[in-house]
């Protein structure tokens, strides 16, 4: 699904990622984790083609074709199917909840999908139903999570990107958004790469998993693998 | 109620509306990027010299030259984005300012070159001049018609921006540009748009301002620019009510100073519109329909 190669990224005069190699295959659940200012944000805004690459490969490869990153357009790159849900959750809190899914589809043409998308949040999510008309400011960090991951789905997402999603919710709705991400990719093999400074929570939910230290890969494996590996429970796991 | 004051009621409305025509813009570019325009009121002069020179050649029917003249004011809105705007982008708010302000001297000096610094006389063919009489007063068609396609203009645009998909998108890169782009919109394209529709209604108001007043200079767009950019500001900036609130605000005020303030007043109405504008923001630093200014994610 996607691959990327010897990724070199700067920001500013900053060194950001320097030379980092990982995959991530069609129907699995991937993470990267890793500590504050490691790279982690900076590799999923690059995915999204939001930050020049300055040297290395990057290719998403969907059954639609094979779409080489640095060369593609945001827009593009949505429409090839990676979509980003970003850090700080960033609904539009003055839009309605209705307005905000809509707008996950903003490229989709085929309105009766878009209302069967929508249509699918909602059940999922009956809150956000309940309140569709009602600017999206107004709810809850735990509703707008479940909002900008409802948001992202719509668009029908190839490589669904969450960044931190964990990030000022509380332990009990963290654990329901896991656990809805996890079916999610059980029933309908939505392929994720999952950024996360909880390191445990995304190791147990992970395939596959990689930890990142200022801009380097340095150990990749299954979760379980990482989970067990005492360097890692020390660098990542010991806090929480 | 006495034909002066309906006759002056009339002139207000007209007068507002003009200002709202092009506040219209302002708030739009400025909700959208948090940019003032400063070339905006040369669109109007834009639009009023496209009305004299379609008038003048005579060559398409008078039903399409307003259509025409919104048109072109669209391009015109939309080149500046191109040249003036796009090119800075990323650069830090104030260049937007500078830029702005030279492509706004570029403009009037360009048409003082090709279109000459004499004042043209202008007039719309004698069935547009018509007068009407309206409870006792006698008023022109054109003041009545201003308002009526300025209230159009903002339902249409309203609910454009309300109800339909590019609209939600334009409300969207409003308040957050960078999650915006992730959604797939193309800020260029959107930023490209609200320029061309805030120019083509600037536009539209350069024809109205050149039938009503009759003469049109390479200059003109200069003080109702400024006096529409006072409009959006004592409506909030950045709102669309707003803009077209304050537009009537300042057009009502004009008119009345000058209409019944003793003669050797009315010469300083400016003064007292602007002094009404510093009294409106003491009371309401964030204009009429603005929000306190906040952090923007």
């Amino acid at each position: 699904m996607l691959r990327v190669e010897g990724l070199h990224v700067n920001r500013g005069r900053t060194k950001v990622l320097q030379g980092i190699d990982f995959a991530v295959e069609t129907g699995e659940i991937a993470t990267l984790i890793g500590a504050n200012g490691a790279g982690k944000t900076t590799t999923l805004m690059t995915l999204s083609g939001l930050l020049p690459i300055s040297s290395g490969h990057v290719t998403l490869q969907t059954p639609d074709g094979s779409f080489d990153i640095g060369a593609t357009s945001p827009v593009d790159l949505v429409r090839a199917g990676i979509v980003h849900a970003p850090e700080g959750r960033q609904i539009f809190g003055r839009l309605s909840i209705e307005e905000n899914l809509q707008l996950g589809a903003f490229l989709a043409n085929d309105k009766a999908r878009v209302a069967r998308a929508v249509a699918d949040v909602y059940e999922r999510f009956p809150i956000l139903g309940e309140r569709r008309t009602m600017p999206a400011g107004n709810l809850s960090g735990g509703e707008q999570m479940m909002l900008a991951i409802g948001r992202a789905l719509v668009a029908e997402p190839k490589l669904l990107l969450l960044d931190e999603p964990s990030l000022g919710l509380a332990p009990q709705i963290t654990e329901e958004i896991f656990d809805f991400l996890e079916k999610l990719n059980r029933e309908q093999g939505v392929t994720m790469l999952i950024v996360e400074q909880n390191a445990m929570l995304a190791l147990e939910l992970a395939n596959r998993a990689f930890v990142i230290e200022n801009g380097r890969i340095v150990l990749q494996g299954t979760g379980d693998e990482l989970l067990d590996d005492p360097a890692v429970f020390e660098a990542y796991l010991g806090v929480g | 109620m006495s034909d002066y004051l309906i006759q002056q009621i009339v002139n207000g409305l007209s007068l507002g509306s003009l200002y709202a025509l092009v506040a219209i813009g302002f708030s739009l570019i400025y909700g959208v990027i948090r940019l003032v325009n400063f070339a905006h009121g040369d669109l109007l002069m834009i639009g009023a010299f496209m009305t004299f020179g379609l008038v003048a050649s005579d060559v398409v029917p008078w039903a399409a030259i307003p259509l025409l003249v919104l048109a072109g004011g669209f391009a015109a809105g939309g080149l500046i984005e191109r040249i003036a705007f796009r090119s800075i982008s990323g650069a830090p708010m104030i260049t937007g300012f500078i830029v702005t302000l030279s492509a706004s001297i570029a403009i009037q000096n360009l048409a003082l070159i090709f279109l000459g610094s004499q004042p043209r006389n202008f007039n719309f063919p004698e069935v547009f001049r018509m007068r009407l009489p309206l409870g006792g007063a006698d008023v022109a068609l054109i003041d009545l018609v201003i308002p009526v396609v300025t209230l159009l203009c903002a339902l249409g645009l309203t609910a454009f921006i309300r109800k339909t998909r590019v609209g939600i998108a334009i409300r969207a890169v409003a308040e957050n540009p960078f999650a915006a782009q992730l959604m797939g919109i193309s800020i260029g394209r959107l930023v490209f748009l609200v320029f061309g529709l805030g120019g083509a209604l600037a536009a539209l108001a350069g024809l109205f301002w050149a039938g009503k007043y009759g003469q049109i200079n390479p200059l003109m767009g200069f003080l109702p620019g400024l006096k529409a950019f006072l409009a959006t500001i004592i409506g909030g900036v950045g709102s669309l009510p707003g803009a077209i609130v304050g537009g009537y605000i300042l057009g009502f005020s004009e008119i009345a100073f000058v209409g019944f303030l003793p003669p050797e007043y009315s010469g300083y109405r400016d003064a007292f519109v602007f002094g009404l504008l510093i009294l409106i923001l003491l009371v309401r630093p964030q204009g009429l329909f603005g929000e306190a200014e906040q952090e923007r994610a």
